[in-house]
């Protein structure tokens, strides 16, 4: 951990932060590697927006270290502020200006050199499709293009660093997937970053995960580590016409399930020999099964047994 | 490192001015509030002081003396409706309040004015409703002059004098001068300051763009400058207005050189551009900014003698006045524009000013930057 010192982009340990006498973020260390997606996952009020603020500079730790960019997050925000991106969880631009005004307005407070500016400006309004819309106001914008809109104006300086608070909450799946294509191609050019989500098919997009419950980082690996080491047991899939009458039956029964969509998952010691005991108990409840096997875990199978588990 | 300072300012102004120039309430707290305000308080004055009663005892009797009292009669600011023939019967119309006003135009008026000698004539106010008082005596003063100018341009020199001896019965100095639209103006630097910048700032952190500029290189201090310049800007632009608008639409007189005038109203806005900024850390949404900035704005025109004289109020609220700013920009204001008052005079106000104003500033950032923070 000293040699590679350099490679690090972000680094915590036992960062802490309370308001008043609730603990939002209890004691978490973390180790980001530059260029690296790193994922940072849980549920609504696990802590990830508490840790992201005190990352930026926005909220001061109650106890803790960290380094952003080798910056001490307690002593050095201002040095912080000048290398990260940051959109926050609300969308914050303003809604009263067009585009080309926010752009124009971020590039200032950025201090984007003047020579700099019409060349990155030209890549945000193309980035985000808006090369026609230049003069909208933003409030005019879908809800896809303007949240592609403030990626653009929190990295019109470039940063090294970048902080994103669940990006595509309330964003359309196609606006989703085109999302972390962008995401994808600057972590490709050498932008570390951090970005908190909680849609669990998100995941397997990152290079490394943290999951973090109840302010406690609970897991940490690459997604492939995570499924290989919690995930001990099997899950079978159930495709059936009634998933929650399907989920109460089983819950009867002591088994673990999950609804995705309109599949239901459930968690067992060993597939061969609980495929048969399931729909013995789903047919015995009157349920028709129209298929049921193993499948290969997905991330969100692994982080509900890990819940269940702590 | 300076110029980038100078950018993030300069970007925080020209985005403040796009986004009021492109609301439409905060287009008309800069354009309508200060005219509305400016028309309640010069009409109310006017239509107040037209038809003044008013008692004339001319002992002269002569052709100047009746041309005299012809001139002040004919806009129709003063009824001559007494004429008595004795100086305890005019006290007594006064004391009886049967009039308001009284000219007396004693023996040898004309033959002082033939022989180009200095002469006089006296007036009387009743000072209870001190408001039509000095509107009165301002009136009278204005038409004597005019006068006394006109003759002298008639006659060969050396000029005419008339010294015009006025007296204010009952509240001998007239201070509750709640009528002038001077005070407006400090008013509504007040008003559509305080509203702004709470506003303005306020607004950033309910849309969530405040915590956006937080991790930003903007700092604290700039974000201060960049949400309290423009709002001077348009006090100034405001101050302007009022004026002009006074001055072409009511007639306010510019007595002074009003060259004080841009460096007191800068003196002024530091204290209410930090109370701006304190309501703006108190209030959580737009519509509490503009609660409190009333909250604050009420007491403080009350306790400024612009309706009511500070001599009048209990004592405790006296004392209170002179934590407000109001109190002494209107002296200030008032010297400036109706007594033609200079630094020598008005300095007292200007320098109890800039200490509030040093105090309230200092302290508003800190809570400001605390409540980043
Ligand atoms: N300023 C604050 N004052 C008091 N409690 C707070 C404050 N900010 C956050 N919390 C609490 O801390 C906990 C963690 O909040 P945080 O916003 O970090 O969660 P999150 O993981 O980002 O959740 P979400 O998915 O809802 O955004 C929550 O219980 C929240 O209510
Ligand atoms: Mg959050």
């Amino acid at each position: 951990m000293t040699d590679d010192q350099d490679h690090i982009a972000v680094k915590v340990e036992s960062l802490s932060r309370k308001f008043g006498d609730f603990v939002a973020v209890d004691r978490i260390s973390l180790e980001v590697k530059k260029g690296d997606i790193f994922g940072f996952l849980g549920p609504n009020g696990a802590g990830k927006s508490t840790t992201i603020r005190m990352l930026c500079g926005l909220l001061i730790p109650t106890a803790g270290q960290g380094t952003v960019g080798g910056y001490d997050i307690n002593t050095r925000s201002e040095e912080i502020k000048k290398i990260i991106g940051y959109m926050s969880q609300r969308f914050s631009l303003y809604d009263d200006l067009t585009v080309e005004e926010n752009i124009n307005f971020f590039s200032g407070i950025y201090n984007v050199p003047q020579a700099r500016k019409p060349a990155r400006k030209q890549w945000v309004l193309e980035m985000a499709g808006l090369g026609d819309s230049r003069s909208a106001l933003t409030r005019t914008l879908p809800g896809g293009y303007k949240q592609r809109l403030a990626l653009g104006c929190a990295i019109l300086h470039e940063p090294s660093i970048l902080f994103l608070d669940e990006p595509t909450s309330g964003v359309d799946p196609l606006s989703r997937r085109g999302f972390w294509k962008l995401i994808y191609e600057m972590s490709k050019a050498g932008t570390t970053v951090f970005v908190t989500t909680h849609y669990m098919d998100e995941a397997d997009y990152c290079d490394r995960l943290a999951l973090i419950y109840r302010g406690s980082i609970i897991a940490e690996g690459t997604p492939g580590e995570l499924r290989r080491k919690h995930m001990t047991a099997d899950v079978l899939e159930i495709e059936t016409e009634n998933v929650v009458t399907a989920m109460d039956a089983l819950g009867r029964s002591g088994i673990e399930t999950a609804i995705f969509g309109s599949v239901l998952h459930a968690t067992v010691g060993s597939a061969r020999e609980d495929i048969p005991r399931l729909k013995k108990l789903l047919a015995d409840a009157g349920i028709e099964v129209n298929r049921i096997e193993k499948i290969v875990p997905s991330l969100e199978d692994v982080f509900v047994t890990l819940i269940e588990q702590s | 490192m300076i110029q980038d300072t100078f950018e993030r300012i300069n970007q925080m102004v020209l985005k403040e001015f796009i986004q009021i120039f492109r609301d439409k309430r905060m287009k008309a707290i800069v354009f309508v509030i200060p005219l509305l305000q400016t028309m309640v308080f010069g009409y109310a004055v006017t239509m107040d002081v037209n038809h003044i009663p008013t008692a004339v005892y001319d002992v002269d009797r002569s052709y100047e003396s009746r041309e005299l009292v012809r001139r002040l009669t004919a806009p129709g600011y003063f009824d001559v409706l007494y004429r008595p023939g004795s100086p305890d019967e005019l006290r007594d119309l006064l004391d009886r309040s049967k009039i308001t006003f009284a000219l007396q135009i004693d023996r040898g008026f004309s033959a002082d004015l033939k022989r180009r000698i200095p002469t006089s004539v006296q007036v009387l106010v009743d000072g209870t409703d001190s408001n039509t008082g000095i509107v009165a005596l301002d009136y009278a003063n204005r038409i004597i002059l005019k006068f006394q100018r006109d003759l002298s341009a008639t006659r060969p020199a050396p000029a005419v004098r008339i010294d015009l001896r006025q007296r204010a019965w009952y509240n001998p100095e007239l201070k509750s001068k709640n009528y002038n639209v001077p005070g407006v103006i400090a008013m509504v630097i007040m008003l559509t300051s305080l509203l702004l910048t709470s506003m303005a700032v306020v607004r950033e952190r309910e849309i969530g763009t405040m915590e956006q500029l937080m991790v930003t290189p903007l700092r604290p201090a700039e974000l201060i400058l960049g949400k309290t310049i423009p709002f001077a800007i348009i006090a100034f632009f405001d101050m302007v207005l009022v004026t002009v608008f006074g001055v072409l639409v009511f007639d306010i007189p510019i007595n002074g050189s009003l060259a004080l005038l841009p460096l007191s109203t800068a003196i002024y806005l530091l204290s209410i551009l930090g109370i701006g900024l304190v309501i703006s850390t108190v209030a959580k949404t737009q519509q509490q900014a503009l609660m409190s900035t009333f909250l604050f704005y009420m007491p403080a025109v009350l306790l400024s003698g612009f309706m009511f004289p500070i001599e009048n109020m209990p004592e405790v609220f006296q004392y209170m006045t002179y934590l407000n700013p109001l109190r002494y920009f209107l002296v200030i204001i008032r010297g400036l524009f109706l007594k033609g008052n200079g630094m020598s005079i008005l300095w007292p106000q200007m320098a109890a000013l800039l200490v509030i104003g040093v105090a309230v500033i200092s302290f508003s950032a800190l809570r400001f930057r605390k409540r980043l923070g």
